[in-house]
């Protein structure tokens, strides 16, 4: 662990259960800045976005400044640096939904919900994104609600989504924005770095006999 | 599924009753090509791996066996898995990490037994929220049945596996951009060289990086050895190839076929597979191997799907999607929503990619829209000619990786096969098709 995460640096946004997790997710790379992303990811779970105090706690957390942090997390769709809804909709608009009628069902989105791609209903309950594909054109067109897939959507089953969302009849379906992996590593490592290095030597020594002996 | 008799070597399972479990996996013979690997000499499962010319289902095609076989040799060697699908219309990986998660993880541990990786990451695309929770959970039944983690079933090999989730990038699909993407940094592609992550990879060591359905292939090879496995398909292109189909088709999926013993008309109309295109329309035009690949007419429909033999062809297999479009499709709004695609994904490093991407965009859009010129045409071929000199295939490159250089395919395809379509459009201002 670095000398900052052992500090304690930026410690103090998280919760103690994410905190913990949190470094868990460190001991997990050879290098901690490898857990960045997921780190983002457990931050959202937290918060729904990433709020600038889970920036200085992960900058913390793998060593770096805060600003490599946003610098980083700014490049990825999915990392938000302002706040969201409760729940994300993102509409797949690409070839194979397109195909299928995407755009007209954007439309109806747009309409149903009240706001455009890129902003937030009044209540915080909604934000609505365009999408490029997210891989289930099987079932075009589709759109994903906080990441958990909805296919061959039509005007009328988005409705009863948006009212089911609404009652809170999905919740166990589709948690809060942010939340993206529910079931937990068991376990962590099982191997330390010392054990497997011995057994790549050993094996090596065994091949490099096995080919002195075919040469021989 | 397949119009041969050629069995299903990576979607046995799927579809079945809780096919993503462990119980499920073992009770169809899971785990038994690691158990066969382990008591091979890890140079003789690399061999195994080589005699089938596994070409890479990811884009490249690259053989997966030369590809383990340039590792630099050094103390430590990583094997990481590409499960970041994004190429538009792909989601054959997305079903396998969903429907068969144990299938992915024991290939994995037999790849990372064969070069001898110190250790194993699968990134998965972040939006696969149900693919990455059922890989975590498989992960989990794997560590306590003994096949990952401390002495494997008794070997004396052992390895640990980490399910690393991804955030939003196509552009992290690019290996060295997902290599960056793993250590914690932007997913800018690495300039080249070194071409291979197998001399300089992860944390700048040795590092194989292979896609999933190539890693889902090996524990059939295992239990039923190279053989059986190159008896399937001909030439390079061996064994069964993942297809998702989409667009205009009765029955968009993914579909397991023997690889060139089936043609692109097979995919596309036999009743098993794709099923038609609906109403009865015909074929405008499709295209082979994701986004990036130069289309195919309704002359091309008898080819072959085989990976040398779609190359000759003029176009790719490449990621293993195929697209339909029928003969009303609007060929201009095509080409410019594949153009928003990638002008939206570029990483912004190159000065081709970057600029040539929005250029096109907005040239497509005012043709699209009906403020085009008739001049917009040759424009739009001289902007690709800047982004891939000579607007060949495969294409010439100008940027440090090949997702700027492959955006002319579609535009070049649309105005080289469509041109009347693009003149309607600037003479009527605007889309025909409304």
């Amino acid at each position: 662990m670095n000398a900052a995460a052992a500090a304690g640096e930026g410690a103090g946004h998280l919760t103690e259960e994410r905190r913990a997790r949190a470094l868990e997710l460190v001991s997990l790379y050879p290098h901690p800045r490898s857990a960045l992303v997921p780190l983002c990811h457990l931050a959202q779970e937290q918060d729904g976005w990433l709020v600038p105090a889970a920036v200085e706690e992960i900058a913390g957390l793998v060593g770096i400044t805060p600003a490599e942090v946003l610098g980083t997390a700014s490049f990825y769709e999915m990392l938000h640096t302002e706040p969201v809804g409760t729940y994300v909709v993102s509409v797949c608009t690409n070839i194979a939904c397109m195909l299928q009628g995407a755009y007209e069902l954007l439309d109806h989105i747009e309409q149903r919900l009240g706001v455009r791609p890129g902003s937030t209903t009044a209540d915080g309950t909604f934000t609505l994104e365009d999408v490029e594909c997210i891989a289930d054109c099987g079932r075009a067109p589709c759109l994903a609600v906080n990441h958990r897939f909805v296919g061959n959507v039509t005007p009328e089953s988005f409705d009863r989504l948006v009212d089911d969302l609404v009652a809170g009849r999905l919740a166990d379906d589709i948690p809060a924005h942010g939340t993206l992996v529910r079931v937990r590593r068991r376990g962590g490592l099982a191997v330390d770095d010392d054990t497997v290095w011995a057994e790549r030597e050993a094996m090596a020594q065994r091949l490099a006999a096995a080919a002195a002996e075919g040469q021989s | 599924m397949t119009v041969t008799d050629a069995p299903r070597i990576v979607t046995a399972r799927l579809g079945q009753e809780g096919s993503h479990t462990l119980e499920r996996y073992l009770a169809a013979g899971g785990y038994e090509g690691l158990r066969k690997a382990l008591a091979m000499r890890p140079d003789e499962v690399a061999a195994e791996v080589d005699a089938v010319s596994l070409l890479g289902r990811g884009g490249a095609g690259f053989p997966a066996g030369r590809k383990w076989s340039m590792l630099r040799k050094a103390p430590t060697t990583y094997l990481v898995v590409n499960g970041d699908e994004s190429e538009p219309a792909t989601f054959k990986d997305h079903l396998l990490l969903e429907g068969d998660p144990h299938q992915l993880i024991e290939g994995v541990v037999i790849a990372a037994y064969a070069i001898q990786a110190a250790r194993a990451f699968i990134y998965v695309r972040g939006e696969f929220a149900l693919g990455l929770e059922r890989v975590q959970a498989a992960l989990n039944e794997a560590y306590e049945h003994g096949a990952v983690g401390r002495d494997i079933f008794g070997s004396g090999f052992s390895i640990d596996i980490v399910v690393h989730p991804g955030a939003g990038a196509y552009i992290c699909g690019e290996e060295t951009a997902l290599l960056e993407s793993l250590e914690g940094k932007r997913g800018f592609p690495r300039i080249k060289p070194p071409y291979f992550p197998a001399a300089v990879g992860l944390y700048g060591e040795p590092t194989v990086v292979n896609n999933v359905e190539t890693l889902s292939n090996l524990p059939w090879v295992l239990v039923h050895g190279s053989g059986a496995f190159t008896a399937l398909g001909a030439g390079r292109s061996t064994g069964t190839r993942l297809f998702a189909l989409a667009g205009h088709v009765a029955n968009p999926g993914v579909y397991e076929v023997e690889m060139v013993k089936t043609t692109f008309r097979d995919l596309v109309y036999d009743d098993a597979l794709g099923g038609g295109i609906p109403g009865g329309r015909g074929l405008k035009a499709l295209i082979p191997g994701g986004v990036s690949a130069p289309w195919f007419g309704p002359e091309h429909l008898d080819l072959p799907l085989g990976q040398d033999e779609v190359g000759e062809a003029g176009s790719m297999l490449g990621s293993g999607s195929v697209v339909v479009m029928d003969d009303t499709t609007c060929v201009v709004r095509a080409a410019w929503r594949i153009t928003r695609f990638f002008w939206r994904e570029s990483c912004g490093q190159c000065t081709p990619c970057r600029e040539g991407s929005g250029w096109l965009e907005k040239v497509l859009r005012r043709i699209e829209e009906g403020a085009g010129r008739e001049s917009d045409v040759d424009l739009l071929m001289d902007l690709c000619d800047n982004l891939a000199p000579g607007v060949s295939w495969p294409p010439q490159q100008t940027t440090i990786c090949v997702l700027g250089p492959s955006i002319p395919s579609s535009i070049a395809s649309a105005v080289r096969m469509f041109r009347d379509d693009f003149l309607v459009h600037v003479k009527e201002g605007g889309c025909p098709h409304g």
